[in-house]
């Protein structure tokens, strides 16, 4: 789960990490009223959970309070394309007021699971403000990374490692222990999967702050996290996504035109694999789960037939728990209730897989069957006209 | 032989007493894997389905002489199963459970340092089975057939499509080993890669692999140095879209790293016949085997 920067930055000082002061404006006479606060000047910041809002126009820096009053007008309800949002863009529904800093230079900080060493691991680089795969592209050589032993946790030696990468001296370099060890407490109290302080900014005071962050959660430890929880943005959201995640079914919106409902995230790749290999494209990636009822299929398909850029769908079911005559019943009922008007091609295989065939086959509907993987993914591919 | 599991595994599976770890508890029974007993705390001295059960992975061990544990303890639970089965002395950890913190997880990695004797397959995973001698975990045992590939898979259900498509052709398995589809894991493609290069029972294998990390890119590595048996690879997640979690928590090509196009291309430098579709697996196996 993705959240907010105001928000990510409510968790940076509740870990009494710096952070500029800013506050989100609900109007534009509010954003004014902050910036006066501020001494009158004040940067305006649009609030997506997307990267690149500066250069997608969604980051202005005000020198008075009636532009920041202007700006908020401006970045409120825009619809801010970055290159993270793709195309169609992301809607502008809360913005940030922040009080500008004077920068004396920017650096990189983030923290994630390592998955090569399985561990929590920092990356430091001096090369601040780009998008760190760049840097990592054009000189990899500037990027340190520290993986944190779960026992110890970061001994002082890698905080002067990161410290040392990154540049630091005098009284800056003593603010780094605090910074990087309260960060690494909040990424495991909070049961983090990045935290990013992209710019990480020396000011021209000399002290350490955060003038960005972004944060993300592990999915599978929210239910241990009610106060992250109340974090979450649904309008962020694909809402098609949000509807199949509460049937427990796992969606993904894609733009081909051959929806798929299959069980398992690997044979749905896979299944998604062939389809472009037959020279069609995938609309979706849906995993019904392992113990997928007659219900969760029903909704899957209703789910699939959504979008209107699906010419034709694709079952395909493997079953190790799931039962094919109960996939089959679900199809079947589906079809007379939703009215299905793309053609469906089926393919079961598994425990009762020739009563689940029966059963598509005495339905009267109009669904063929897949003999195996190959054949059904011909078939789907002939299917569409 | 086979690898893992085989006629001298002795399994109790934790979590027994839930719906799914006592559905799964008669499968692998039925199958003929020798089930002494189930783990429930709270529940120890009474029985399901003819099943002992026991408070703890000890005491467990202990009455039954148990070698390996079936984990099927919900996720807020599910890590302080793993642990207590290594500290018990058992084995072998499957762990099926999906949706395992991963904080959580390298919190167990490092605990499991403790623990040299003890191996954790998974999280999130289907299990092990030596066709025709034992299965440890979810997958449906009729679709195998005893032979001499070995299977080692990321994925549940594609693996079930790579055996199927095998026991189709009439090529049977060795043993099957499902490693998990969470980032952080307990046992590797190349931890399994080296029992079956040392397994004299097992004679090629299929590795399916899939988008996100680099496992499979350090498996080639290794296969290339280290492996003399035939492998065909199969990759999913050749149509996904990047930053995107494709269902598996590990699915996800992030910073244009761990996609399916890369980790073919290492594979294939490495001399590994590599299958671009899911449903050549089988067909690319018996390929190979025909040469050889």
């Amino acid at each position: 789960m993705d959240i907010h920067e105001y928000q990510a930055k409510e968790l940076l000082r509740q870990f009494n990490i710096a952070t500029p002061d800013g506050r989100v404006a609900r109007n534009a006479a509010e954003a004014a009223t902050i910036t006066r606060e501020f001494g009158g000047q004040s940067v305006v910041k649009a609030q997506i959970h997307a990267g690149g809002r500066g250069k997608g126009g969604g980051v202005k820096f005000a020198r008075t309070p009636e532009q920041a009053a202007e700006l908020f007008d401006q970045i409120s309800g825009m619809t801010l394309v970055t290159k993270q949002t793709g195309p169609e863009g992301r809607k502008v529904r809360t913005v940030y007021i922040a009080q500008p800093i004077d920068i004396a230079s920017e650096l990189y900080l983030s923290l994630l699971v390592d998955r090569g060493s399985a561990r929590v691991a920092v990356l430091a680089s001096s090369e601040g403000g780009v998008e760190i795969e760049e840097v990592a592209a054009r000189t990899p050589e500037k990027i340190v990374k520290v993986d944190i032993h779960p026992g110890l946790g970061l001994a002082g030696y890698q905080v002067r490692e990161v410290a040392l990468a990154l540049g630091l001296k005098g009284e800056t370099l003593k603010q780094a222990a605090p910074f990087l060890r309260n960060l690494y407490r909040l990424f495991v109290d909070k049961d983090c999967s990045m935290v990013e302080i992209n710019p990480l900014v020396v000011t021209a005071q000399g002290d350490l702050t955060a003038l960005d962050a972004k944060i993300g959660f592990d999915d599978n430890a929210l239910f241990r996290h009610p106060e992250i929880q109340a974090y979450r943005d649904r309008s962020e959201e694909a809402p098609t996504e949000t509807e199949a995640s509460s049937f427990g079914l796992n969606f993904i919106k894609l733009d081909g035109d051959i929806g798929c409902m299959v069980n398992g995230a690997g044979l749905a790749m896979a299944t998604m694999d062939i389809i472009k290999l037959h020279g069609r494209t995938p609309a979706n990636f849906l995993d019904v789960g392992g113990g997928a009822s007659e219900d969760a299929v029903k909704n899957a398909f209703r789910i699939i037939l959504q979008d209107p850029g699906v010419k034709a769908v694709l079952v395909n079911i493997f079953g190790g728990i799931m039962r094919c005559d109960i996939v089959a019943r679900g199809i079947v009922n589906a079809s007379r209730e939703i009215g299905i008007k793309v053609p469906v091609v089926a393919r079961l295989e598994g425990t009762n897989v020739e009563e689940g065939k029966r059963i598509l086959q005495e339905s009267g509907l109009k669904i063929q069957v897949g003999a195996d993987l190959e054949d059904a993914a011909a078939k789907v591919a002939a299917a569409v006209p | 032989m086979s690898i893992l599991v085989g006629n001298d595994t002795r399994l109790i599976v934790q979590g027994i007493t839930g719906q799914e770890g006592l559905f799964h508890a008669k499968g692998c029974r039925d199958y003929g894997t020798q089930v002494v007993g189930g783990v429930t705390p709270g529940k120890g001295g009474t029985e399901v389905e003819g099943f002992p059960v026991f408070d703890s992975v000890r005491e467990a061990r202990a009455q039954t002489g148990a070698n390996t544990s079936l984990i099927f303890v919900p996720p807020f639970a599910a890590a302080d199963a793993i642990v207590e089965a290594a500290a018990a002395g058992i084995e072998l950890v499957v762990c099926i459970t999906e949706g395992i913190p991963i904080l959580d997880m390298v919190r167990v990695k490092h605990f499991l340092t403790d623990f040299p004797g003890t191996r954790l397959i998974g999280p999130n995973c289907p299990g092990v089975i030596s066709p025709g001698k034992a299965k440890v975990g979810i997958m449906p045992g009729r679709i195998h057939q005893p032979g001499h590939v070995g299977i080692v898979s990321r994925s549940g259900t594609l693996t079930y499509e790579a055996v199927g498509q095998l026991t189709a052709l009439g090529i049977g398995q060795s043993t099957g080993v499902g490693i998990g589809g969470d980032p952080v894991n307990g046992t590797s493609f190349i931890d399994v890669l080296e029992l079956f290069q040392a397994d004299p029972d097992t004679h090629a294998i299929i590795m399916v692999g899939e988008i996100g990390g680099a496992a499979e890119e350090a498996a080639a590595d290794y296969i290339k140095a280290h492996v003399t048996k035939p492998v065909v690879a199969f990759i999913a997640g050749q149509s996904a879209p990047p930053g995107r979690r494709m269902g598996h928590a590990g699915a996800i090509i992030s910073g244009g790293k761990g996609t399916a196009a890369a980790k073919m291309e290492a594979l294939q430098a490495a001399g590994i016949t590599v299958v671009a579709s899911p449903a050549e697996m089988g067909r690319a196996m018996a390929g190979l085997l025909k040469k050889a």
